[in-house]
């Protein structure tokens, strides 16, 4: 909260502080305070149990770019380090929902209007 | 203080430079803690605390940063309201390229009124954004009760009664503009939650005082029986609820003047699952001193909280000076100490 006001703020407490997104696991456990309300220590261990690596390990990019192109959760991408066969955006949080084992909204919601599931199963 | 001591460069609250001896870094830091605890009645940082802040502050270093491992999760507010593409691309450059834990939809204005009447297109906004990202996306505003008064909203303005002395009629235009911004709150978690989002943000609530902060917990109340899966971020405008009504209530207990140990577990019942408290800065202190200040005053929430606490480390509030660019060796200071000293889960 205020990490994110613009003009640097977000870049620095990354750079001190921060998970790192994408780059490693960041997104996941955040995903798990935010629609799940479990503290830092609880949601990095739920995390870390389900990818099947250590609490230390969720934000090092080292370590979680292997993790999350196996898992297919989606990787930062660029000219050089493009994974076009790999999942991304949408399909990656199919594959985290799954992983993670919580609904994830905007999933049920494409499942519910690709008509993948009945709309009385989404609530 | 010895005669000899090296002076340091640090920062003052409004950013500006400041070179102090390692002791008068410790006097200060002693003494933010102290007004924290005096004006809270919550007990001061420990001595090892105390200890560690001096040793962040009291050092030349252009950056410094937490133990590997410790790393926290960044709750990134207003990082889609088009600061330099569309707001689609702007969260996705946070994502791509700033690591963004968790990206936020919102606009410029960031208010809740203004948004009610845009909601269709900002549902859109957010579901068309869904399908081209990972990380989770909340939709954020401020409830800014302020903007249902007169002249920019329908209720009476109690900033105009309140000096005049119509305590009633203003206490009745505040309660009129609570209803308002409950149902507009809960509008729009109808329609962001149709539209897919993870999580809604309630930021700098109690700017108005202690009515929109009673909007904000009725309104999650409401959202979380509604939508048992989706985020509610509560963040606070400041330290202390400003009793603009004084009458105020949620589950029994007075709002006006709550310091974020008691707003916490307010914010906890109604059923948010990130809790933003603030401690805002004072620009003629040094930063050593209003981080000490701040790591009191919301100590407290660590111990008893069962959803991540956030502290507000944005410009003006945590430790982080008042000034428009962010400050890089005051903002990370901030950062390191939050972490180490209050065991946060996030920022």
């Amino acid at each position: 909260m205020g990490s994110g006001d613009p003009l640097g703020m977000q870049g620095t407490h990354t750079q001190a502080a921060g998970m790192g997104g994408m780059r490693a696991a960041g997104d996941l456990v955040a995903r798990m305070q935010m629609t799940r309300g479990l503290r830092l220590k609880e949601a990095k261990q739920y995390v870390a149990e389900k990818l099947g690596v250590s609490t230390f390990d969720l934000s090092n990019p080292a370590v979680m770019t292997d993790v999350r192109s196996e898992f297919g959760f989606g990787r930062i991408h660029s000219y050089a380090i493009s994974q076009p066969g790999e999942a991304n955006f949408i399909e990656a949080k199919f594959n985290i929902s799954r992983v993670l084992g919580i609904p994830i909204n905007s999933v049920e919601r494409f499942k519910e209007r690709a008509g993948l599931a009945p709309a009385a199963a989404r609530d | 203080m010895e005669a000899s001591e090296q002076r340091i460069p640090t920062r003052m609250g409004d950013g500006s430079i400041v070179r102090m001896t390692r002791s008068e870094i410790r006097a200060d830091v002693e003494a933010g803690s102290e007004a924290a605890a005096r004006r809270a009645k919550v007990p001061a940082l420990e001595s090892d605390e105390l200890d560690h802040v001096v040793d962040v502050y009291a050092s030349a270093a252009r950056f410094t940063g937490v133990d590997l491992g410790d790393e926290i999760v960044l709750s990134c507010d207003g990082t889609g309201m088009k600061t330099h593409a569309t707001r689609q691309q702007d969260m996705q450059s946070f994502e791509q390229w700033m690591g963004a834990d968790l990206v936020e939809l919102c606009v410029g204005d960031y208010s809740l009124k203004v948004v009610r009447t845009i909601l269709p297109y900002e549902a859109q906004c957010l579901h068309d954004a869904q399908l081209q990202m990972v990380v989770p996306m909340q939709y954020g505003v401020m409830p800014n009760l302020g903007l249902y008064s007169k002249p920019d909203g329908p209720c009476e303005n109690w900033n105009e009664l309140l000096p005049a002395s119509q305590f009633e009629a203003a206490r009745a235009a505040q309660e009129e503009a609570v209803e308002m911004a409950v149902e507009d709150m809960v509008k729009l978690a109808d329609a962001m939650w149709e539209a897919g989002a993870d999580g809604l943000d309630w930021d700098t609530t109690g700017a108005s005082g202690d009515p929109e902060f009673l909007a904000a917990l009725r309104a999650t109340e409401i959202v979380r029986q509604k939508y048992p899966d989706m985020g509610v971020e509560l963040g606070m405008a400041g330290e202390f609820v400003l009793g603009m009504n004084g009458h105020m209530e949620y589950d029994g207990v007075r709002l006006a003047g709550l310091y974020p140990h008691d707003q916490m577990l307010l914010a906890q019942k109604a059923g948010v699952t990130m809790f933003g408290p603030v401690v805002n800065i004072n620009t003629g202190k040094s930063c050593a001193w209003n981080m000490a200040r701040a790591l009191t005053l919301i100590k407290p929430c660590m111990a008893d909280a069962t959803i991540p606490i956030h502290p507000n480390a944005g410009m003006g509030v945590g430790g982080v000076p008042m000034f428009v660019h962010p400050i890089v060796d005051a903002v990370c200071r901030a950062a390191k100490c939050f972490v180490d000293i209050l065991k946060v889960d996030g920022l």
